[in-house]
């Protein structure tokens, strides 16, 4: 190896990964989602969180403290050599909304995937990316035994900005997939373009 | 019923009780890398063929050698070893130090990505 081992920035030579993430509440479908369009069964890593808290009551002085272990399931496409896109899955628990916050440090967008018959399971994704102004995209997972409503409707019904996109998918299929994926893309450049030019 | 306690009376957990070991022994108490930053998604490889044990590194040491003969990124380099990421990033600072690994850092959080890299990923999800 002629480069110098020790130097980080020789790194170069590798791909670029870039990170989107896949929200919205319990149960649905965002590992479904994951797995329909990664080129590897998704993974799980897990973060141990110290979190140090000092009882109110508690005179000692001594802290407290708690370990928690949040799981995150991710996948992966690679586009080329230069690029690599993980897809990671937030945690679904609002209790780990500090994870959220890592997770999207860099991020370059977010889907948030929606329930017809459960829409307010996704407020909470919606609030946090529209306040954190991370592109994201809303995308209803179509479950067959859920009523079909117009994009327009549903929308309407989450109080949408109306240049967020929202589409319909089926999660499980890797073609409906790709195509959340290419909508966030377009958006999130498009977001980006300001700061480009 | 009795013997049945009597072969697992030292067994007092199961899987789902996790390693018994306190994680961070593994780096002894290290919780932060000697060097790197390791962030999720940061690409690892390595720069030479596996070592063996006998260059100095522990086991989980040559485990991600072996892993990352191709690039990896750090969480999957922490879903391989099944550890947790705040280990595998310890781990993986040893082994920058010693020049065995390359880092490719993700663009800084405050950077989106040019606008070439958006189009080569529409690209190449329209292509798959």
């Amino acid at each position: 190896m002629g480069s110098g081992p020790s130097d980080v920035s020789s790194g170069t030579a590798l791909p670029m990964a870039i990170k989107v993430l896949i929200a919205g509440g319990f149960g649905v479908g965002k590992t479904t989602l994951v797995g329909a369009v990664s080129e590897i069964r998704p993974m799980r890593t897990e973060e141990i969180i110290t979190e140090a808290s000092v009882g109110v009551d508690d005179t000692s002085g001594v802290e407290a403290k708690t370990t928690t272990t949040v799981a995150m399931d991710f996948g992966r496409i690679t586009i080329n050599d230069e690029v690599v896109l993980y897809l990671f899955g937030t945690p679904g628990q609002d209790r780990f909304w500090f994870v959220w916050d890592e997770l999207s440090m860099g991020a370059v967008g977010a889907v948030v995937l929606a329930d017809t018959r459960r829409l307010a399971a996704s407020f909470p994704s919606i609030d946090y990316f529209e306040r954190r102004g991370t592109p994201f995209i809303v995308a209803v997972n179509c479950f067959d035994d859920a009523p079909r409503y117009s994009a327009d409707d549903v929308k309407l019904a989450l109080n949408l900005d109306p240049d967020v996109p929202l589409m319909l998918c089926d999660a499980r299929l890797p073609t409906s997939g790709r195509e959340v994926l290419i909508t966030l893309m377009e958006h999130a450049m498009k977001k980006a373009e300001p700061a480009l030019s | 019923m009795a013997s049945a306690d009597d072969r697992n009376e030292d067994v007092w957990h199961d899987e789902d009780a996790g390693p018994v070991v306190r994680p961070y022994a593994m780096t002894r108490g290290r919780t932060q890398p000697a060097r790197g930053e390791f962030d999720l998604i940061s690409l690892v490889v390595a720069t030479r063929s596996v070592p063996s044990v006998a260059a100095g590194l522990q086991p989980e040491h040559v485990t991600i050698m072996r892993l990352c003969q191709r690039p990896l990124s750090v969480a999957e380099v922490a879903a391989h070893l099944n550890l947790p990421l705040g280990i595998v990033r310890v781990l993986l600072g040893d082994l920058l130090d010693k020049g065995y690994i390359l880092a490719r850092e993700p663009q800084p959080a405050s950077h989106m990505p040019p606008e070439r890299i958006f189009k080569a990923v529409i690209n190449g999800l329209r292509s798959l």
